[in-house]
């Protein structure tokens, strides 16, 4: 097979497994969903901390923005949002299919645009500070989100939200949820692959290497940082009113706002695999879940221990992640040059066309 | 011949320490001006200052006629004006192609233009420019695993690329191998002759200086001690005696 053939191969049978997944582990479809919004997160912190080296801890904040922004949508197309979180859930919305759906997407809709505002509206404050100062800033907008919903009574204040119930068979549910994960994170993966592509990833990494040199050479610096998290933002807004919907109940501080669980998780995912690079956070979702159902069936009790233990032998032994590490070990695999070409072993710098 | 940068009674102060001190100097287009002065003496912070890294404390800093003392680093380049850095500065994580490909002119850059990718004949000028500097063979390596020499090279043709109309070289020959330095210096002759880029250069090496400048000024104390074509810079009695300290002096006395 040539490497074409075996990308289309590669590719083929991710979505081929996407696909049949749930038709032939149905007992794990919801498990499923999930790997694919793990995918999605580690995609979507890779583009800040990977790719641009500002790594930020906050960004779960988008998710949860967007949980409840779909969720006020869904809710208010229909119904009064304040009264229906008075009554905590005691109220019941009959939907229609066909209301259930304009509301659904709707709300989809109004997460993502809501939550890729927030990012921009962000971007101008915490885009000023630099190194842990960001991290720290970013926790704190995430944190500050939980605490100031959990009192907002209009929001359901800690006593939370139940979105509108899927008017159908449950089984079915559950498949179309798995689908929308699905379908999101394969959308992340395609329109990071496309941004990757030219300009941007370029700008984005010399932000990395060197910011304060970007600036001299007239990079517009901000423009970069504030687009790269609103793409961020965009598509972790989509997953946070998808994930709402999925679970059917939100509240602030354990499904809107983890940023204890979904925060760090995704910053650990996209480490594990090899940040800075396309595929790594790909790989770092799928061993990290994998890895954390097995300590969750088989060790309960001592799971987050395992997890602990990870991150540990991650970060000290493995910093450059599994990808990072196997293109060192293998770097013409990945198409990186570390000889300098010498296809006439002359050393003067000079072009010489190819015989 | 017209002023391309006007440095009128620029003062910087860091603190108790006056780093410039009402220091007024001229860069002529099209032509190649130095600027020397011992250790300390504020030809740094005068780049600095000129490139709006830090703001000024009094004066007024003229580019192109335009007042530029309060603009930003980023606005400042994006008009034409560059600086390379005397520790060297580059994307140590990117190949040298794509450091080259990134430092294109922001100039005119549009909103769209983020998400787009660069055209063949961008990508021919980046390669043609890094063969200019003698690094094409190595175009395709990790620029933060060249050699100290060869990253300065990168960084000159970074800055080339961006198509300044003016560059500041702070220290373009140090730690560089000496039979490199006169094949940098012709590449610096030729930007300033085929491509037309002024340059404004701090540098330590004399005999380097002498020869490529056609105008230096010299920085002491933070003010400006003396300036003129290098014959007469190098027979001045202040500047020898500023280079060659004259505290010593005193002391033989």
């Amino acid at each position: 097979m040539t490497a074409p053939d075996r990308k289309v191969a590669g590719y083929g049978a991710i979505l081929l497994f996407g696909v049949v997944g749930p038709f032939l582990f149905p007992n794990y479809t919801f498990q499923l969903a999930v790997l694919w919004i793990m995918i999605l997160f580690a995609l979507t912190w890779d583009i800040m901390g990977g790719q641009m080296g500002y790594n930020s801890l906050g960004n779960i904040f988008f998710f949860g923005a967007g949980m409840y922004i779909c969720a006020v949508v869904q809710i208010g197309l229909y119904y009064d949002v304040a009264e229906y979180t008075a009554h905590f859930g005691a109220v019941k919305i009959e939907l229609t299919e066909d209301q259930y759906f304009t509301g659904l997407t709707l709300g989809l809709i109004a997460a993502a645009v809501g939550s890729t505002l927030f990012a921009v509206l962000f971007g101008w404050t915490v885009f000023g500070l630099r190194g842990p100062y960001f991290a720290i800033g970013t926790l704190g907008v995430a944190i500050a989100a939980g605490e100031l919903v959990g009192t907002w009574d209009y929001l359901g204040g800690g006593g939370g939200i139940t979105v509108p119930i899927y008017p159908g068979e449950p089984d079915e549910r559950a498949l179309l949820f798995y689908f929308l994960c699905f379908l999101f994170a394969i959308f992340t993966f395609v329109f990071l692959k496309w941004l990757y592509r030219g300009r941007f990833a370029l700008a984005i990494n010399a932000i990395r290497d060197d910011e304060e040199k970007a600036e001299g050479m007239g990079l517009h610096t901000l423009r970069y940082k504030t687009a790269a998290w609103a793409v961020a933002a965009f598509f972790l807004g989509l997953s946070g009113g998808l994930f709402g919907n999925m679970i059917g109940f939100i509240e602030p501080l354990e499904v809107a706002f983890p940023t204890v669980t979904f925060g760090i998780f995704m910053v650990v995912m996209a480490l594990l695999g090899g940040k800075g690079t396309l595929w790594g956070p790909i790989l770092g979702a799928v061993v990290f879940h994998l890895i954390k159902e097995t300590t969750w069936t088989y060790m309960l009790g001592w799971q987050w221990v395992a997890l602990g233990t990870l991150i540990i032998v991650n970060i000290v032994f493995f910093q450059q992640g599994i990808l990072g590490w196997a293109q060192e070990k293998w770097p013409e695999r990945f198409g990186l040059v570390v000889e300098e070409a010498s296809e006439d072993g002359a050393d003067d710098g000079a072009r010489r066309e190819a015989a | 011949m017209t002023a391309l940068i006007e440095v009128s009674d620029v003062s910087k102060a860091f603190g108790g320490v006056i780093a410039n001190q009402e220091i007024s100097l001229d860069v002529p287009e099209g032509r190649i001006t130095g600027l020397i002065g011992p250790n300390g003496s504020g030809k740094t912070t005068l780049f600095n200052s000129i490139v709006g890294f830090h703001p000024i404390d009094s004066g007024s800093i003229l580019f192109e006629g335009q007042e530029i003392s309060k603009l930003r680093v980023q606005q400042i380049a994006r008009l034409g004006l560059l600086r390379t850095f005397q520790q060297t500065r580059i994307y140590s994580n990117m190949n040298c192609v794509d450091n080259m490909l990134i430092s294109l002119s922001h100039r005119n850059e549009s909103f769209g233009d983020m998400f787009a990718t660069y055209p063949p004949e961008v990508a021919d000028r980046a390669e043609s420019l890094l063969e200019f500097v003698g690094l094409y063979s190595k175009r395709r390596l990790i620029s933060g695993d060249l050699s100290f020499g060869q990253q300065k090279l990168l960084e000159f043709a970074m800055a080339l690329m961006n198509e300044p109309k003016v560059l500041l070289l702070d220290e373009p020959t140090a730690g560089i191998n000496p039979t490199l330095i006169n094949g940098l210096i012709d590449r610096l002759k030729r930007a300033n002759q085929e491509l037309g880029v002024t340059l404004f250069v701090i540098e330590h090496n004399m005999p380097v200086i002498m020869g490529l400048a056609e105008h230096i000024y010299c920085l002491a104390n933070g003010q400006l001690l003396a300036q003129g074509p290098p014959e007469e810079i190098q027979n001045d009695q202040r500047v020898i005696d500023a280079y060659l300290g004259g505290h010593i002096q005193t002391g033989d006395s």
